[in-house]
């Protein structure tokens, strides 16, 4: 055997090894919990933003950079308001406190 | 920076993306994993912003897309939230395109050899494909759940069938394929016109997936397209050469992958005969021509006086609920219940709502405590032993016919509401829920029906009871 191995070989080594770990980690998530699960991993699979980072990367603007820059808006779009639901959401399932607090709570808030 | 700095970095956001779907496990930590999937993302984006000479552009972008993003987030109804997921998938769809066409445009910006090797475009072409199927069948998916079908048939929640409606989409496929393969072998810029024509095809390909799957199949149909939109970050990573990428990109894809599994055990329907679709149209009409059967109603007041007298009251929340908003009002009532001694528990089915775990969130709003709130499996052998079973606005969840060889649903797990010594039924008509299906439940003599919308009657029962 000689050579070095492809990077193609290397991707789809990790992206075999990724499915396990997703597969894995995913089935632990509670039943309760699965509409978050959705709306925080469209904020993950919207790191894609990175390949759009780098297609809007050149010093001179063009035809390319600017579908870029447009694809950096689309999943900024995707990061902030997936993270920012997720965490709306989750708030909501928080442990509730004694009741006084909570009257405290509401009054600072109000 | 080294580019082995740079790889180093992206483990590092990679590790915090496992983490953030390891801290969904409980809804204790589910918060910390939140913030740890923050934390990742601002370390990939940090990062690949250094090796960038036109930042000003790309901030600016940034800051748009963001700022749009975190009005939407905090502006959405909790009702609301499949809309709002299917649009996200659909804009993840469409920057793997928007990505890919920028590759091909110009391979050296992003780092990929010029002239393109086969492999990068065989993994370009995957991306953009997948990319472009999410994002027009999620476009539809939307106008689905959006309730858009009035205004433009292709939205229509009701299936839209048509005869050799899967040959045509083998088809397109396989033509696709062609162009694809045509792009293989194309150099720059011949290459361009197979490429455009592929994602054309993608595109009409993903509207034609969608619109055959009825209302009732939603919950899979964003599942699967969660899935598809990890697939195409995953490609996309591929063609990039980015690990961090694929790795998010999988763990996306096979969390969208077992949602689609849990949705389709749940409603005992296999993937495949859900993708294929037109369910819930044949059926619809065999259940019109129903025999007129009488039924038990009751007021809402004669509810209240047996929910009083009850010991334990399991409350089965459906979709009907969330229409009617009535979330809020059935917890006042769970705390009225609990104020004279009733020990009350909330069943959820796993397709209650629109989407996985709609019904939890729906219910966490209302401030209901998630000890209060069972999944399937962990109550069904306590509606044997509850006084009261009052279901809201829910109806082939609890259809005993799913327990009957032959009928349509057979095999479908159901909460076993009938089994409770009442039963009390809330709904606006004797309407059929989504399977198009008569409840034997309606009809047995426990039973009272309580007619009128949610939450009016769950307001009145409070009153009631006070």
């Amino acid at each position: 055997m000689t050579g070095t191995v492809d990077p193609t070989i290397v991707n789809l080594i990790v992206f075999v090894l990724a499915v396990f770990v997703g597969y894995h980690v995913v089935w632990t998530v509670t039943p309760a919990l699965h509409t978050p699960l959705m709306s925080v991993t469209n904020a993950i699979s919207s790191v894609i933003i990175v390949g759009a980072i780098l297609a809007a990367g050149p010093a001179q603007i063009d035809f390319g950079s600017v579908i870029g820059a447009v694809a950096v808006a689309l999943a900024a779009v995707n990061v902030f308001g997936g993270f920012l639901v997720t965490r709306r959401m989750l708030e909501m399932f928080k442990k509730k406190e004694p009741k006084a607090e909570k009257k405290a709570e509401a009054k600072a808030g109000h | 920076m080294t580019a082995n700095q740079v790889a180093l970095w992206y483990l590092v956001a990679s590790v915090f993306f496992i983490l953030a779907l390891k801290g969904l496990s409980h809804p204790s930590t589910a918060r910390r994993g939140n913030l740890f999937g923050i934390i990742g993302m601002v370390i990939a984006v940090l990062v690949t912003l250094a090796l960038t000479k036109n930042i000003a552009m790309i901030v600016l972008a940034i800051a748009i897309g963001g700022a749009i993003g975190a009005v939407v987030a905090k502006r959405v109804e909790m009702t609301q939230m499949p809309e709002l997921v299917a649009a996200m998938h659909s804009l993840v769809g469409m920057a793997a395109v928007l990505i890919a066409i920028a590759a091909v445009n110009n391979p050296a910006s992003i780092g990929i050899p010029v002239p393109m090797p086969t492999g990068n475009k065989l993994e370009l072409f995957i991306g953009s494909f997948v990319g472009a199927v999410t994002f027009s069948g999620s476009v539809i998916a939307f106008g689905k759940l959006a309730g858009l079908g009035k205004s433009f048939r292709l939205f229509s929640s009701a299936p839209v069938v048509f005869k050799g409606q899967h040959m045509l989409n083998l088809l397109l496929a396989i033509v696709m394929v062609a162009f694809g393969v045509w792009f293989f072998l194309a150099d720059a810029p011949g290459h361009w016109f197979p490429f455009l024509v592929m994602l054309a095809i993608a595109f009409v390909l993903g509207v034609l997936i969608i619109i055959p799957i009825g209302g009732a199949d939603m919950p899979v149909v964003i599942s699967m397209l969660n899935s598809y939109s990890g697939w195409a970050a995953a490609g996309i990573g591929f063609s990039l050469n980015n690990p961090m990428l694929i790795i998010a990109g999988s763990l996306v894809g096979s969390s969208g992958a077992i949602l689609s599994y849990i949705m389709c055990k749940a409603m005992n329907r296999s993937f495949i005969n859900v993708i294929l679709g037109g369910f819930g149209a044949a059926e619809g009409v065999a259940a019109g021509s129903a025999e007129q059967r009488s039924v038990k109603s009751g007021s809402s007041d004669d509810a209240a006086f047996i929910m009083g007298n009850a010991e334990s009251v399991i409350i089965v929340p459906g979709y009907g609920l969330a229409v009617s908003r009535a979330q809020h009002a059935v917890k006042e009532l769970a705390h009225a219940l609990t104020e004279k001694g009733v020990n009350v528990r909330y069943a959820i089915h796993p397709v209650a709502g629109r989407m996985p775990g709609h019904m939890n969130v729906l219910l966490a709003e209302a401030e209901v405590p998630y000890d209060q709130v069972f999944e399937m499996e962990d109550i069904n052998s306590e509606f044997g032993t509850a006084d009261v079973a009052l279901i809201l606005g829910a109806n082939d969840v609890v259809n005993p016919l799913a327990l009957k060889p032959g009928s349509p649903i057979h095999g479908m797990p159901i909460l076993d509401a009938y089994k409770a010594k009442t039963v009390i039924v809330n709904k606006r008509s004797m309407a059929t829920g989504y399977a198009g299906l008569d409840n034997e439940l309606f009809y047995m003599d426990k039973t009272m029906m309580v007619f009128g919308d949610a939450k009016k009657v769950v307001e009145d029962m409070v009153k009631a009871l006070e």
